[in-house]
Parts: C-alpha cells; sequence; structure tokens
C-alpha cells in the first residue's frame, strides 16, 4: 500500500536525509562543487531505514540547495551473517538472522545493517539547469 | 554542565565534514561515512558525561502504551534508598509522563518532540542541561513510544531496553527486528495479564529475539503486581555496579 503523501513528515527518513544533505554538503563545499549531480548512498535492511523514504524526502531536503538538482541512487546492500559455530558465511533475512548451513543463531552480521554516504559527484552547472527544468 | 567539554548546546560545537578518503580522477569523489555520524558524535559526547558523572543511562523503547512510565514508577520506587534516579521524557505532546515520574520524588524533565517519531542525541543533550547528573546513580531515557524510529539513533546511553508487553503478541521481535537486534535486555511487561491475553508466549518471543542472533537476558515482570520486579532491579544494580568499577579502575590508571 502506498503511503499518503503527509505521512513523510513524521518519519525519521526525513532527520537521515538531513543528515545526509549536511554530509553532502560539507564534502561539495570543500571541494569547490558548484552543484551536485550525483549521490551514492549505501543502506542495508537492517539500518532501519527505508530506501523509497529516502529517494523521496530528500528533494524537499535539498530544495534551494546545490544538492537540488542531484540524482540520488540507493545501493541495497544484502544481509550476510558468519557463522561463530560452523564458521560459514551465508545470506539471511533481516529477521531471521541464523546460518542457513547449520541453522545456528550464534551468527555476526557481516552485512546488512549500513547506513552510509558513499560518494559525491559534481554536476556541470548545465546539466543541473537542464535536469532541474525537466521536473 | 558543558564547561569541561566547552561545548554551547545545540549542534554548534562539532564538525560535520570529515576527512574524505579518496578522490578518483573522474570528479566522483567517495566518502564512506556512517549518515548518522554527526549524531553519533553528539551521542559519544553525552556518553562521556555519563561516565565522567558515574551514571548509568537507559534507553528505554517499546511501542506506546507498553509500560513504561509505569515500569519506572514502579522501579523508582523499588530503588528508594539504594539509587537516585531521574528520568528523560520523549513524547510528541504533554508534560503527562514527568508529572507522574515527579509524583514518585525523582527529578523528570519532559522533552516534547512535537512531529518528531524519535529522541536523537541532540534533543537528550538539550535536556542533560536541565538536570544536574552530580548527585544520580541512573537516568532512563524513556524514548517515543515508536518500535520503528527510535531504534537508528544512538542517544548516547550505556543500555537499550526494549519492552514488549503481554498484550502485544509475542511475535514483536520478528516484525520489528531492527529495535529488538538493538537491545541489551528484552523485558516481558504486564505479566499479570498474560493469562486473561491467553495466547502469548515468553518463551515464542525469547525464540523470535533469539533468531536475531541476539544472546540478550530477557526479564519478564509485572510492575503492577511486582512479580519479576527483583531481576530487573539486580539487572539494573548490576550495570551500575560494573559502571562504577569500569571508573575507578580508569581513575587508578590514570593516577597510579
Amino acid at each position: 500500500m502506498r503511503l499518503p503523501q503527509r505521512s513523510i513528515t513524521s518519519m525519521h527518513e526525513l532527520s537521515i536525509c538531513q543528515a545526509a544533505l549536511q554530509q553532502v554538503l560539507a564534502v561539495a563545499s570543500s571541494r569547490n562543487m558548484k552543484h551536485v549531480g550525483r549521490i551514492r548512498l549505501r543502506v542495508g535492511p537492517l539500518s532501519g531505514v527505508e530506501a523509497s523514504l529516502l529517494l523521496r524526502a530528500f528533494p524537499l531536503i535539498a530544495a534551494g540547495t546545490r544538492c537540488e538538482a542531484a540524482i540520488v541512487e540507493i545501493e541495497e546492500t544484502p544481509v550476510i551473517v558468519h557463522c561463530k559455530v560452523c564458521g560459514s558465511t551465508s545470506d539471511a533475512l533481516a529477521n531471521r538472522l541464523l546460518c542457513a548451513s547449520c541453522g545456528a543463531w550464534q551468527v555476526a552480521l557481516v552485512s546488512g545493517d549500513e547506513l552510509m554516504l558513499a560518494s559525491v559527484e559534481p554536476a556541470e552547472r548545465q546539466d543541473a539547469l537542464r535536469e532541474r527544468a525537466d521536473v | 554542565m558543558c564547561e569541561s567539554c566547552g561545548c554551547v548546546g545545540d549542534t554548534g560545537h562539532f564538525e560535520v565534514s570529515g576527512s574524505i578518503i579518496k578522490a578518483r580522477t573522474d570528479k566522483q569523489v567517495d566518502v564512506l561515512h556512517d549518515l548518522l555520524r554527526a549524531n553519533d558524535h553528539q551521542a559519544a559526547h553525552n556518553r562521556a558525561h555519563f561516565n565522567t558523572a558515574g551514571v548509568l543511562s537507559i534507553n528505554l523503547m517499546s511501542s506506546p502504551g507498553a509500560g513504561k512510565t509505569s515500569l519506572l514508577e514502579a522501579t523508582i520506587v523499588a530503588l528508594r534508598g539504594r539509587l537516585s534516579v531521574a528520568v528523560i521524557e520523549g513524547d510528541l505532546e504533554t508534560e503527562n509522563d514527568a508529572r507522574r515520574i515527579r509524583a514518585t520524588g525523582a527529578q523528570a524533565v519532559q522533552i516534547t518532540t512535537g512531529n518528531a517519531c524519535h529522541l536523537d542525541a541532540d534533543m537528550v543533550h538539550a535536556a542533560l542541561h536541565a538536570i544536574n547528573l552530580r548527585p544520580l546513580d541512573l537516568l532512563f531515557i524513556e524514548n517515543v513510544g515508536n518500535l520503528v524510529c527510535p531504534a537508528s539513533f544512538d542517544l548516547g546511553q550505556h543500555s537499550n531496553v526494549v519492552l514488549l508487553s503481554v498484550t502485544e503478541g509475542d511475535d514483536k521481535p520478528e516484525k520489528y527486528p531492527v529495535i529488538f537486534r538493538a537491545a541489551d535486555l528484552m523485558v516481558v511487561s504486564k505479566l499479570d495479564l498474560m493469562e486473561a491475553v491467553g495466547d502469548f508466549d515468553p518463551q515464542r518471543a525469547a525464540g523470535y529475539l533469539r533468531r536475531l542472533a541476539s544472546a540478550v537476558p530477557v526479564i519478564e515482570l509485572s510492575a503492577r503486581s511486582g512479580q519479576g520486579l527483583d531481576v530487573w532491579i539486580d539487572w539494573l544494580i548490576g550495570k551500575h555496579t560494573a559502571l562504577r568499577a569500569r571508573q575507578y579502575g580508569e581513575f587508578r590508571e590514570r593516577h597510579g
């Protein structure tokens, strides 16, 4: 079911976007980027953050900044566990962190809880203007 | 309270920008920073305050109505004469919970978050300015009732405690894995209602928690009847004793 548009204001994804924007702006200004063209985030299912809500919230947060025309890409990382009992590494579900080989719950998370800014890419001013005009 | 670190409250005292790991030739700048590093930085700062003051801090999380405030009322009464307790209350609106805590004689600060669905480290830091930590042993941070959003934000607490009331159903850890995975202790609350509810199985709830690769203890209790409360009180006292011992050890190391 699609969430009603206004419910986004009470989502913690809005706070996360604010944090992301601050980091991107810091990188952009330290690299003298006039406009940010592309932002890559890395998000795991166990981060507690919904990638699709981040994508929807970002333009609201970034309006009026040098990120407003940026394309946000989210790499969703897989849930992977390492078994402390049998030593094997396997995929798992976010709510079933069990070893796929021996079924043990004594596992360590190898991947799946990431919430990271991966990279920032500048845009040429012309590109940024063109993209903004498309919206 | 922040003279020691020179901070002035709010967020102005830390840098968000940081080291950039490498820049690629095609102009893409690889960053690889945790998105919540500003919050994490503030949380570490809060934790330093707690450690300096020797105050054990507990972030109490659950869905709305799981009995967080009732548990705190019973806990404050049970710890009277043993540990000095204060509470930071987080709610969207009202001072109701803070009033209930103050009625027990403990210090309480209410944070009303308005629309925000969780507490963050900055809000807790602001509330700390209204609390004198020195005479305290134990600070509870009662988070906004919500099993989703609070899970992502470190507040600087020493331990996360997640309540699961028997009226909610024993499969909550399976439905909300992120918050239950963050728990250092799961408390099954409202045990006095278990018979009336009929189909809540504490063993099954603990089983779902284990499936999140969590080895943390589970305490079953009722704040109303007092059943199981002694186990919870012992857990708190144990944590507090361990914190003070660690603090003493560090003091000895520094001063010979």
